[in-house]
């Protein structure tokens, strides 16, 4: 689905990101680990065509994304509060999203009743602008938002950070669950360790740009990474 | 002196521009309640700050060389100078009421509210409000040492935005930051524009919610009275005839120049949003045309008054209307691709001009804004009749409407090209 070849990003003189040749099969939940400035960030931003590639390129379902833009009706992603709008309540927002996506109303609106438990009355009818809610429940939205429309592949970068435990537990669910789906390609990153090996069916490491590791999630895959990072 | 009559509106005037546009102390203080000073420093460092604030040393530059020019008259010195020092501290009063006033709408529009009711009493010669004042201000000339008397609320006014302050200083009291409460809303009636209206909605909501914005509408209204300066013959300088149609282009064009010179930097926010969804450059160019066109309709309708000035004078307003939508409306949109800045929308911080928004290509871009169409008017005027030179200019709107799809494309293709250095720009933080 998601082919990277030669892929580097180079800023001021440092590369900060340096992918040889990444391929992410249809279906895959995928996880990204590694630590601050180990270029996960980026890979996304290439991968959403939001900078470009120093060289290299980054193919989506057989579209080169810095040429074409048709890569965009089937791939959806959260990054970070950039991709929410401040002054419109939660409802307000998904409906653009999904009128964005050719979603009708009462699509969007079946699509959140079954986010009901995740959104734990925080979301919904709040008479609040995005912007005036918590840090957690920006992300609830942005997460939420980015599941509209059927998308067949989609970019969550952080999807853990700032949430409650109980939330934190029913995204996984939810992840595992698309994980299941073998149309929807997942990819995620997080620096909580234990999060993506229960989650991602592979989990590739980056650190200083590179790809340092790339497993097959296995019972002994925890202890593998804990290993690494505490080097 | 006639100064006198009318100061009191000044000073009126100007605790409504403070109240609109001075930024709160209140703003910085947070991070400065986990350090290790006493509360008091605070709100004396909060306070102190706003005593060098532009709008109170703004004033300096009209009222000490309208000092000096006075003493050289021959007005008494001292009388001058106490004079100045108590209208001085006025300015300085007006600085700490609105402190305290603190974004309290309930006492700041009745306020408006009853001076716009006395300002019309006195055009209308039914009160005079102006009687009553300005022997106040002429007293500070007449017996000096009254000037203290300002002073002395001067000092009360500090302790008591001191007092305010200190005893707000709490992160759910004078700290806290309002939350609107929010409705949503739909706009149904716009759905059946498909994508364009998704885009119209968003945009109607973005100018209805947001500071930034509406004083942006804000201004644009203030521009339909900027033809005054010129229709009324009040100005000499302005008397020649192609600076009516320099004036048609402003009255008609206020929300095109203020909200248009800003697109794409309105949505700066959540670019990466816009750049990464199911989105065509041309809907979401067309909605913001849509918007610009609407409201530049809007404000031709509204600057009918012009007529008392003659069918003439609003003839030039309909005509700077036409080259506006024809023309105007793609070189703002044009122009708006190389301005990026980011903008804070909660905020109106930068609202008046910042100097990224100056550069050689935004710089080139407002010739033919202005210039051009003040050209074409002139050959007709001067070569055939003032006709032909409304005739003139409108043709050349209309003639730009016609290649409406063409300039679409072009415009498209600069804000594609320029879409990883907006992104780059829109993330430092405005």
């Amino acid at each position: 689905m998601i082919y990277a070849q030669n892929l580097t990003k180079v800023y001021g003189g440092k590369t900060v990101l340096n992918i040889e040749s990444l391929e992410i099969p249809k279906g895959q939940s995928f996880g990204l680990v590694g630590n601050n400035g180990a270029g996960k960030t980026t890979f996304f931003s290439l991968l959403l065509d939001l900078i470009q590639p120093t060289t290299g390129k980054v193919i989506n379902n057989e579209i080169q994304v810095n040429i074409s833009e048709a890569w965009k009706p089937f791939t959806s992603a959260f990054i970070d509060e950039t991709f929410l709008i401040g002054y419109l309540t939660p409802e307000e927002y998904f409906y653009f999203i999904g009128e964005l996506r050719g979603q009708s109303k009462k699509d969007v609106d079946e699509l959140l009743t079954s986010f009901e438990d995740f959104f734990h009355g925080e979301i919904l009818g709040q008479k609040k602008y995005l912007r005036d809610l918590s840090k957690g429940n920006q992300k609830k939205v942005g997460i939420v938002a980015s599941f509209i429309g059927e998308p067949q592949v989609i970019i969550l970068d952080e999807p853990f950070a700032n949430l409650d435990p109980t939330t934190q537990i029913r995204l996984k669910a939810i992840i595992k669950k698309l994980g299941q789906d073998r149309e929807v390609t997942v990819l995620v990153s997080s620096h909580d360790l234990i999060h993506v090996t229960e989650v991602c069916e592979r989990i590739v490491v980056l650190n200083n740009g590179g790809i340092v590791k790339d497993i097959q999630t296995s019972t002994e895959t925890l202890k593998e990474l804990e290993l690494f990072f505490s080097g | 002196m006639f100064v006198n009559k009318y100061i009191i509106y000044y000073l009126v005037m100007d605790i409504y521009i403070r109240y609109m546009l001075q930024k709160m102390p209140v703003l910085n203080i947070k991070p400065l309640l986990y350090l290790p000073f006493k509360k008091s420093q605070v709100v004396y460092y909060s306070l102190g700050k706003t005593i060098f604030s532009f709008f109170n040393w703004a004033h300096a530059f009209f009222f000490v060389p309208f000092s000096i020019v006075l003493i050289i008259e021959g007005y008494n010195p001292l009388g001058v100078i106490g004079w100045h020092l108590g209208i001085m501290a006025l300015f300085y009063c007006n600085n700490f009421i609105n402190i305290m006033m603190n974004n309290k709408d309930s006492i700041f529009y009745p306020l408006v509210a009853i001076l716009a009711i006395f300002g019309i009493c006195q055009y209308y010669e039914w009160f005079d409000i102006t009687v009553y004042s300005s022997p106040v201000f002429n007293m500070f000339y007449d017996i000096p040492w009254t000037a203290i008397i300002p002073w002395a609320a001067l000092i009360g006014l500090y302790f008591g935005a001191f007092n305010y302050f200190k005893n707000n200083m709490y992160l759910d009291a004078g700290l806290a930051t309002k939350h609107a409460i929010a409705k949503s809303e739909d706009y149904t009636w716009l759905n059946r524009f498909g994508n364009l209206g998704t885009f119209l909605k968003n945009d109607i909501k973005l100018i209805k919610r947001n500071k930034r914005s509406k004083t942006t509408v804000i201004m644009s209204f203030i521009f339909l009275f900027y033809g005054l300066l010129f229709f009324t013959n009040s100005i000499e300088a302005y008397d020649n005839p192609v600076w009516k149609i320099f004036a048609g282009i402003f009255i008609s064009g206020g929300f095109l120049f203020s909200f248009g010179q800003f697109v794409p930097s309105w949505d700066s926010s959540y670019y990466p949003l816009m750049m990464s969804q199911n989105i065509q450059y041309k809907e979401y160019l067309s909605s913001k045309w849509y918007l610009i066109i609407i409201a530049t309709i809007i404000s031709t309708v509204l600057s009918v008054f012009y007529l008392y000035f003659g069918w003439d004078a609003y003839l030039a307003i309909i005509v700077g209307a036409i080259y506006n939508i024809g023309v105007n409306s793609y070189l703002v949109l044009w122009g708006g691709a190389y301005i990026k800045t980011p903008i804070d929308l909660t905020s109106n911080k930068k609202a008046f001009g910042d100097k990224q928004a100056f550069n050689v290509k935004t710089l080139l871009l407002t010739l033919p804004k202005l210039i051009l169409p003040i050209v074409i008017y002139g050959l007709g005027h001067y070569l055939i009749n003032p006709t032909a030179g409304y005739l003139f200019v409108a043709l050349t709107g209309i003639l730009g409407f016609a290649f409406k799809n063409l300039v679409f494309r072009k415009i498209e293709e600069v804000y594609k090209k320029e879409k990883y250095k907006t992104l780059l720009a829109y993330k430092q933080k405005a």
